[in-house]
Formats: C-alpha cells, sequence, structure tokens
C-alpha cells in the first residue's frame, strides 16, 4: 500500500488504471478531461495494456464501449455534463443490452448560460436508463468505489453497467491523500472480466434485433430485477472491501452521528461532506441533528430511508433540479416514506451552477428547520426571486 | 468469377422481413458469400435492421451488434478494438447501414472511425432514402425524385459521400451493384485482404421507394450503370480506377445509354414526364451526369482521386 496525494481526477485514472480494462474510448470535456489525459499517458507508457479509442464525441465513445463490451471485454469511460446528455440515447443501449461498461460522470452543470461548476442535474437526468448511479464524497471514496462498481458491474445477478459521480472542481481538482492498495490485492478483488455473453462467431447470435411486445416487458422486469440485486450486492462488496484493504465509506447510505437524533439531513456527493462539520457543530450545540448521505441513487435506497426517517424531521439538501417539480431526492425520499412513516420532510435546493454551499449554509438550514421557520421546499440563497 | 462459382455457403438464411425484389438481402447474400463465417456484422437502424426479423428468430449465421441509427462506425470501432486486444485479428469487422444511416445522422461516427484508422469494412447499401421509415428524402436522394417529403421532386443534388471517404484517404474504396455480383464479390474480397478502413458503396434499387415492379430490380440496376447514373469505381493508394462500363464511358469508348431510359422506368420520376415534359429539371439532371462524369475524368488524370 502507498498513498497518493493528488486530485480526484487523477486518482479516477489510477483506479480505472488498476482495474485493467482492455478498451477505453473517451472524448474529452471539463472538468473530466485530467482522466482522459492520464489514461492516455498509462496507456502510452505501457502501465495499462488496454486499446484506447480517441474517438470524436460521447455518443460515440459510450458506443464504442458497447461495441467493445459486447465482443466481450472489460470497458471504461468518462464524461460530464454536456457529454452525458449526448450520450443519453446509448445510455439506454448500454443499459437495455445488459452490458458491464464503468464509466464516471463528474458532475458539472448543464448550459446555457454556460457553467463548468458542479450540480447534480446532468446525472440524475439519467437516472431511468438503467444505469446504477453511485455518488462519492472524497477523493479515497473515489478510488474504491470505481474498482467496486467493475465488480459489481460483472455479477451475474446485475450485468448492467455503473456510473460513478462525483462533483466537478470540489473532487475532481481538489488534493487528497488516498491509499492505493497493491495491485496483485486488487487482481485478487478484481479478477479478469469473464463476460456472461459476446459477440462469437462459433456461436452466432443476433443481438438487438426486433423485440415484440410478447417479450419487451419481461426484458425491462428483469432489469428492474438487476437493480434489486445491486441494493444487496453493493453494500456486501463495500464490506469485503473494507475488510481486504481497511477503507469504508457506507453500503448504500452513510450514516454519521445518526444514533439519537431527532433531525437527519440527507445529502449527495460533496455536500454529504461537507454536512458532517455542521452536525458536528450542531452536536456541540446541543442539537440532536444526524446526516445520512446517500451513495448509491439507482438503486434509490428505499428501505433504508425507511429505516432511518422513522420518527425523525428529515431536511434533505439537493444540488439538483427537476424544473417543475423540485428537489430530485426530496421527491423520493418521501416517496420512499409514504404509506409507511408520517416523518416531516423539507427540501432545500441549494448550490446550482456550482454555487458554495458552506458547513455554515448546512447549518443555517438545519436551524431554520429546528426553530420551525423552514417552509416544506425552500430554494436556499436565492438572491432575485420568481418569474414573472 | 462466375455466379455459379461462388462460395455454396450461405451466412443469410430464407425467412427475412425483407420486401420481395430487395437489393439489400441479395447483396447482404452476396457480400457475406465474399466475407466467410469469421465475421461480425454492426447494424444501424435501417430496413436490413427489420429483415433481421423478429427475436428470437434471425436469418443471419454470423453474430449480429443491432446498433443505434447514428452509431454504427463507433460501436465497430469498439468491436475492432476489443478483437485486437483479445488478439482476434482474423475476423472481419463489418458495418452494414443504408443511406440515412451513413450520409446523413451516420456520418460524424463514419468520418471518426475512418479517420482513426479502424479495422474495418463500411459498407453502405445506398437505396436512395430514408426507404425503411415511409420513404423520406436522404442525403442521397438524387436530384428531381419523388419521396414522401419532396413530393414534388428534390430540389437539391445529392451528395457525393465516397468523394468525401476519398478525402479521409481510405485504405480501401469501391463503389459496386449487386446488379454486377461477380463485381460486388472480387470488391469485398479485395476490401477483406487489406488492413485498415475500407468502404464500399453498393447502389440498391427499391422497388417500393422507386416505384418499379419488384421483378425489375437487377434490370433497374443495370440500366443505372449503362446510363452513368451510377459509375463502378475502386480507390486505392491514392488511385481512382473504374471497371467495365463506368470505364468505357469514362474513356469516352461508348456513349451511355440515354439517361431518361433509367428515370423512365422508375416512377420517382414520372412527374418530370407526365403530364407534360419537365424539360428544365431534365436538362439539369443531364448537366449534373456530365458534371459527375467530367470531374472523375479530371481526377482520373491528376491520378490523385
Amino acid at each position: 500500500m502507498v498513498v497518493m496525494m493528488d486530485s480526484g481526477n487523477r486518482i479516477a485514472a489510477k483506479a480505472a488504471q488498476m482495474a485493467r480494462p482492455e478498451v477505453i474510448s473517451a472524448y474529452p470535456i471539463t472538468p473530466q478531461t485530467v482522466i482522459v489525459e492520464q489514461i492516455a499517458k498509462y496507456v502510452e507508457s505501457g502501465e495499462l495494456d488496454a486499446k484506447y479509442i480517441r474517438v470524436e464525441s460521447e455518443h460515440s465513445a459510450m458506443s464504442a464501449c458497447i461495441g467493445a463490451s459486447a465482443t466481450g471485454v472489460r470497458t471504461f469511460t468518462a464524461t460530464s455534463s454536456q457529454g452525458l446528455a449526448l450520450m443519453h440515447e446509448m445510455l439506454h443501449w448500454a443499459a437495455l443490452a445488459r452490458l458491464p461498461v464503468v464509466m464516471v460522470n463528474v458532475n458539472r452543470t448543464l448550459a446555457p448560460g454556460w457553467s463548468i461548476f458542479p450540480d447534480e442535474t446532468d446525472s440524475l437526468a439519467q437516472r431511468d436508463t438503467g444505469w446504477i448511479q453511485l455518488y462519492c464524497s472524497s477523493n479515497q471514496e473515489i478510488f474504491d468505489t470505481i474498482i467496486q462498481a467493475f465488480r459489481l458491474a460483472e455479477t451475474k445477478e446485475v450485468q448492467l453497467p455503473v456510473m460513478i459521480n462525483y462533483n466537478g472542481f470540489i473532487l475532481s481538482h481538489t488534493f487528497m491523500p488516498v491509499e492505493i492498495p497493491e495491485q496483485r490485492d486488487v487482481d485478487e478483488f478484481l479478477p479478469k472480466f469473464k463476460p456472461f455473453w459476446k459477440m462469437d462467431t462459433e456461436n452466432p447470435v443476433t443481438h438487438g434485433n426486433t423485440v415484440s411486445d410478447e417479450d419487451y416487458m419481461e426484458i425491462r422486469y428483469d432489469m428492474h430485477l438487476a437493480q434489486q440485486n445491486a441494493k444487496r450486492l453493493i453494500p456486501e462488496i463495500a464490506q469485503e472491501w473494507k475488510d481486504k484493504f481497511g477503507t469504508y465509506h457506507g453500503g448504500l447510505i452513510e450514516e454519521y452521528r445518526c444514533e439519537n437524533a431527532e433531525f437527519i439531513i440527507i445529502a449527495m456527493g460533496a455536500i454529504g461532506a461537507e454536512a458532517k462539520v455542521s452536525v458536528d457543530n450542531l452536536r456541540k450545540e446541543g442539537h440532536k441533528v444526524g446526516l445520512a448521505r446517500i451513495r448509491v441513487a439507482r438503486p434509490f435506497p428505499k428501505e433504508e430511508i425507511q429505516r432511518i426517517g422513522k420518527d425523525k424531521t428529515l431536511i434533505v439538501v439537493d444540488r439538483n433540479i427537476s424544473i417543475g417539480s423540485g428537489g430530485w431526492v426530496v421527491t423520493e425520499t418521501k416517496s420512499a416514506l409514504y404509506g409507511h412513516y408520517d416523518s416531516q420532510v423539507y427540501g432545500f435546493i441549494a448550490g446550482l451552477g456550482g454555487r458554495d454551499v458552506t458547513y455554515q449554509d448546512l447549518g443555517d438550514i438545519t436551524k431554520r428547520v429546528i426553530n420551525k421557520k423552514a417552509k416544506e421546499t425552500e430554494w436556499w440563497d436565492l438572491k432575485k426571486v420568481g418569474a414573472k | 468469377m462466375a455466379i455459379k462459382n461462388l462460395p455454396k455457403e450461405e451466412l443469410l438464411f430464407r425467412g427475412t422481413g425483407a420486401c420481395p425484389g430487395c437489393m439489400a438481402s441479395l447483396s447482404t447474400r452476396i457480400v457475406l458469400k465474399a466475407l466467410g463465417k469469421k465475421t461480425i456484422l454492426v447494424i444501424p437502424a435501417s430496413c436490413t435492421a427489420s429483415i433481421e426479423g423478429f427475436y428470437p428468430n434471425t436469418p443471419y449465421n454470423i453474430p449480429v451488434l443491432t446498433m443505434a441509427f447514428e452509431a454504427a462506425a463507433a460501436a465497430a470501432s469498439g468491436v475492432s478494438a476489443a478483437l485486437e486486444r483479445l488478439g482476434e485479428n482474423d475476423t472481419n469487422v463489418v458495418v452494414w447501414a443504408g443511406d440515412g444511416g451513413t450520409y446523413d445522422i451516420g456520418l460524424q461516427a463514419l468520418s471518426g472511425a475512418v479517420e482513426r484508422g479502424t479495422n474495418f469494412i463500411y459498407i453502405c447499401y445506398n437505396n436512395e432514402s430514408y426507404s425503411n421509415t415511409g420513404i423520406q428524402r436522404s442525403g442521397a436522394t438524387p436530384y428531381g425524385a419523388w419521396t414522401t417529403t419532396t413530393w414534388a421532386g428534390k430540389t437539391e443534388q445529392r451528395k457525393d459521400v465516397p468523394a468525401i471517404m476519398r478525402a479521409h484517404d481510405v485504405a480501401y474504396l469501391a463503389t459496386a451493384s449487386p446488379s454486377y455480383a461477380e463485381d460486388l464479390f472480387r470488391k469485398v474480397r479485395r476490401a477483406k485482404s487489406i488492413k485498415g478502413s475500407k468502404y464500399i458503396e453498393i447502389h440498391s434499387p427499391c422497388s417500393p421507394a422507386w416505384r418499379f415492379p419488384m421483378d425489375k430490380t437487377i434490370e433497374v440496376g443495370r440500366l443505372a450503370v449503362q446510363t452513368g447514373a451510377w459509375a463502378l469505381y475502386e480507390y486505392e493508394n491514392g488511385k481512382l480506377t473504374f471497371s467495365g462500363r463506368s470505364k468505357l464511358i469514362l474513356e469516352r469508348e461508348v456513349e451511355p445509354e440515354p439517361i431518361e431510359d433509367y428515370l423512365k422506368v422508375q416512377g420517382r420520376f414520372s412527374h418530370l414526364f407526365e403530364p407534360s415534359r419537365d424539360e428544365e429539371r431534365l436538362n439539369e439532371i443531364k448537366r449534373r451526369l456530365e458534371w459527375d462524369w467530367d470531374r472523375f475524368r479530371k481526377e482520373v488524370a491528376c491520378e490523385i482521386g
């Protein structure tokens, strides 16, 4: 084991290198670029024995991953924001073809107007594509999650693509110390990819031709079951990693000081890390506050939300917006609780376009709820109000 | 090689979803005979995606990856890279796309794949329209042709994608027609023997789209070559070479058959003759045809492709 002091992107590239993908296909976009640059270095120097297809668009990046994965090799790509949006059609394609492509998405705001700073609307807008979605809040978690993602995607009961998300700049360009295990131990944890199907001239099969209504629903249902299987497997794989390498970031949800809590902050990504400081401060002031950081958005950890949310007041902070509806996490949280528990749920939209959300903001948000000042839904730190 | 001497092995079985008299399925049969069993086919949205038929049945005796409309060349890049990584270098990676998937929505992915020198054969079977979706105009639809989005006839000339591919300096390029089956077979075999990006465009008269009887497809394909509406040529190492009737037309050894003979057998051009002759548009078609051949002559003379 060595400790590598580096940015989230270079840590992601290191994890990808150690996972030994055989075909990588990617297109550069800020703030993901360092990943594709670093992987090019690994491939050119021979530190990664892979074919690297430097495609002309993100749509082609995902299409090439689909072609390679269907030919039976481990594949990796990375993108962000507009690039992810351009891939949309092929995200459905990869999932419906049940191909275990692994992709990093560095969360970035969508245009117009142009912004390279983070919010999570880009990836959450892809939540219905069938991909498993994981969210990280530290560089160590980025490293560990990428390698775990390959294990998950390539498990027989899952066979779905996995997207690892983390906030642009806040993590992608921030240096942190990360424990890097030995390659032989990683190889033991993640053995060589053995595809469950592949295009084979000795066993010719036509993949993806027309499917009638006699079969289509069953194929979709099978994907839904695979996502349910992932709910069980994600915590199991995380535990196995912990036992082997010592680092751990939670299962579907990371719980922080939730014991005896009356108020629980629910957040994802970088805000989920920042909120730990707020919880410590609020606890010092005598408030019974905890944090549930959602690590997995698809499959949504419905049962975990029910367990944690029972008889609590929940404060959900969304760095994303479904325009015309509201925060995505608060909507899913309420849906998970409905019919089970009558918990109070407050939703805050914060940090869109990369606007800073500090531990003080999160403390103020929580106190607003504690002091019964909060409305059911609020946009935090809004400077001007409203469309006229 | 005579047609009777083509390999007996069938890699496209009976029971396809093709229309009667379909040139796409006929061409597939010839092309697969030339390629052999160690072939992976990538098929984007197109008539051929329908010809594949319904899951769990298939007429193909080789692996097929069905792809999104604009993504075939990119997906083939992935297939080719994976095979190289696995050391399976004797498998042909072949895209089989229509003119919609090639000239229009798939052009970016094709350009990217060819610029990267992807080791594959990209085949465009060109039926000069979006036939699968009900005969809408494409970038390959000729001037004056009726389609369901150009009811009065297309007002623009078609673009020249083989020229765009020559500008990419592909390793090998050929135009072909299943009406000249031996020529098509030979060109696919040539492409198979060369490493790098190969592009073959097969002219594919389409009975429902072009409005001619379904038993006339071979004749219409032959008329296209005899009148010069379609040219048979190859490009390799910067050199453009014509063959058969097209060579004779190029070198002015024969006069092409009158273009009107080709137009008149197709209902999609009937408005150029009925109720009265549309001299303006007929002249434009003739002018463009001469311009195309003059351009070919200049390119061959310069040996720059």
